[in-house]
């Protein structure tokens, strides 16, 4: 709040701040590098997913192998101690960290990609294709997820971190599809889109030279809240039995912790570092896109 | 050159599932030849920008048609090479997130792929200057750094740089202010030099007169008076016309109420589009013009003259031709 209140002072929209022309890009930089909010968000983000990239290297044996004494508490050796079988919850941890930003990325990105190409299509077009797409899109919004999941997983069976990702993908896009709409609507009728027609721009190149730039924060914003919100279904998904079957994921790690009865055992160090990953990584998202929120938007900057 | 609307139509279809429908413009016929300026005068919502935007090819005409030198219009790469437009509000013709000149570079890549940043760059910097605009003040600026006339001029240089023929220039004066409208107005004057038609959409009537050789005046979507400026101007016929003409302010003058337009007293039939030929290159919709009329076209084919005629207009009318 603090970098907020020392940054407002120096818009550089001022007419006596006017020295340099200040561009709209560097304008944000200054402004996200002033945010406290968006810099302990994603300070917190960076630092977990550097564990889970650089974590791994450092670890010999796989996550699940039964490497040590059974059920001990942190120990200079076992950093967050073992489990019941003994494997190494630590080295668990960094390559759950690791699965579950890739479920949370390829998550976010499909649904992002398909919210994004749904929306600019409906809004831009307008007319008979806005109906379908928007009728897709109010339907894949009221399908119930969780039943869907189980039906798949009854039939085909989620093995792997991406077929996870990919269907959570496929069924969390409309919201983002709605918004990015509604934003598009707006911006389909100013005079430059008008302008780029004249110029012998055709659809595709306007969308996404006219009208994306114009919602760059907007988009970026979306994707982060569905990265966030990805990360949230894939870990509820292994908590309760449908996430991926192989590997380890952070929520595999609770659902294996509350499987062997770890809470009443009192072997707190297996479950607490998961939760407090998930609860970390999507805390500071959100922490982060607020203060994105802030750098992007003027009207929030001035408090 | 010339651009002809041939009854151009646009009916818009409103309301739930396009049940209801409303028509925007109503068999509008006009011509815009070369080396003039043509302004399209009409009150908001009388159709003058759509029609203006039907002959950009922004909209799609419902019926009617629209030819460029014969040729019927297919809104593409090609036919912006030679028609371009302007529009009302500078600051948002231009992209905020992106520097004004940018406007230049999308035609370069559109239609001037072959040319080198060097040559190109000189090009810019010449329309530039044929605009009276400093390049060195407008390029790599953003457009909330320049002002209104300077954005418009940006745009008609961006026009300039094409082999134009005709530029569809949409209220552009609307927003700027009163010196540096008549700055842009004489770059169109200068512009219709070079044998361009220009056609100047607008509500102000004393810019029309300024500067357009013919004068159109829209109302709910037709045509109701058309012809030479100083004869719509100094003789106009239609109560349409008159009531605009004494809605414009002056000095020293007050205000006084035109009759209001009532309906139409008769009904033309056989008239090309609808309109009458009052006197050379004077045209006026379907009659509301009483006496005129009568006296004009009697004895031409087709002319039907209907003696319902309300005395005092009719004097009134018969004055006005004379001359006053």
């Amino acid at each position: 709040m603090t970098a907020l209140q020392e940054a407002a002072p120096r818009d550089p929209r001022d007419p006596r701040d006017a020295a340099a022309p200040v561009s709209g890009r560097r304008e944000a930089l200054h402004f996200a590098l002033r945010n406290g909010k968006l810099l302990a968000g994603a300070g917190v983000v960076l630092v977990l997913l550097l564990l889970g990239l650089i974590g791994p290297l450092t670890i010999d044996a796989p996550p699940n192998e039964y490497v040590g004494p059974p059920m001990q508490g942190p120990s200079p050796e076992y950093w967050f101690g073992t489990t019941t079988f003994g494997q190494d919850v630590f080295a668990q941890f960094v390559y759950g960290l690791r699965t579950t930003f890739a479920a949370g990325l390829l998550g976010g990105v499909v649904a992002s990609l398909i919210g994004m190409v749904v929306g600019f299509l409906a809004g831009f077009r307008g007319g008979l294709l806005d109906e379908i797409l928007n009728m897709l899109t109010n339907i894949v919004l009221v399908i119930p997820t969780l039943a869907v999941l189980l039906i798949i997983n009854a039939y085909l069976g989620i093995r792997s971190v991406a077929a996870q990702a990919i269907f959570i993908g496929l069924t969390s896009w409309p919201w983002a599809a709605r918004a990015i709409r509604a934003q598009t609507f707006s911006l389909r009728g100013r005079d430059f889109v008008d302008l780029a027609r004249l110029s012998g721009s055709n659809t595709w190149k306007i969308i996404t030279r006219e009208i994306a730039p114009n919602m760059s924060s907007y988009l970026l914003l979306t994707f982060i809240l569905l990265f966030g919100n990805s990360i949230l279904i894939a870990s509820s998904l292994d908590f309760i039995g449908l996430g991926p079957t192989e590997g380890v994921s952070l929520g595999l790690m609770l659902q294996n912790a509350s499987q062997w009865s770890a809470m009443q055992l009192g072997m707190w160090w297996w479950f607490i570092p998961p939760g407090a990953g998930i609860t970390a990584i999507v805390g500071a998202l959100y922490v982060a896109n607020v203060g994105l929120d802030e750098v992007f938007n003027p009207k929030l900057r001035e408090t | 050159m010339m651009l002809r609307l041939d009854n151009v139509t646009k009916v818009y279809k409103v309301g739930a599932f396009g049940g209801k429908t409303l028509t925007a413009v109503d068999r509008v016929s006009f011509d815009v030849p070369e080396g003039q300026v043509v302004s399209l005068i009409g009150e908001s919502g009388s159709g003058k920008s759509t029609l203006g935007r039907m002959i950009l090819g922004l909209v799609p005409v419902t019926a009617g048609s629209i030819t460029l030198d014969g040729a019927p219009v297919r809104p593409g790469k090609e036919y912006y090479r030679h028609v371009q437009g302007v529009f009302q509000d500078p600051f948002s013709t231009f992209n905020p997130v992106f520097k004004a000149d940018r406007v230049f570079q999308l035609i370069r890549e559109a239609y001037f792929p072959a040319a080198t940043a060097a040559e190109w760059d000189e090009r810019v910097r010449a329309a530039l200057r044929d605009v009276r605009l400093d390049p060195d003040q407008v390029l790599g600026k953003y457009p909330h750094q320049l002002s209104g006339g300077q954005l418009q001029r940006v745009l008609i240089a961006r026009a300039l740089l094409l082999d134009l023929k005709l530029l569809v220039a949409d209220e552009i004066t609307s927003m700027l202010d009163a010196s540096t409208r008549i700055d842009v107005l004489n770059l169109l004057a200068e512009i219709k030099g070079r044998g361009l038609g220009v056609l100047y959409i607008t509500h102000d009537l004393s810019l029309g007169n300024y500067l357009a050789e013919r004068t159109v005046v829209l109302r709910h979507g037709t045509v109701v008076e058309m012809g030479a400026t100083d004869k719509v101007f100094g003789r106009p016929l239609h109560p349409y016309t008159r009531q605009l003409l004494s809605a414009v302010p002056r000095l020293h003058d007050p205000w006084e109420d035109a009759e209001p337009v009532t309906s139409c007293l008769y009904h033309d039939s056989g008239a090309a589009g609808g309109l009458a030929e009052a006197e050379e290159d004077h045209f006026v919709a379907c009659a509301r013009l009483e006496g005129c009329r009568e006296e004009r076209l009697e004895g031409r084919p087709g002319g039907r003259p209907e003696g319902v005629l309300k005395g005092r207009l009719e004097g009134r009318l018969k004055g006005r031709l004379e001359g006053r």
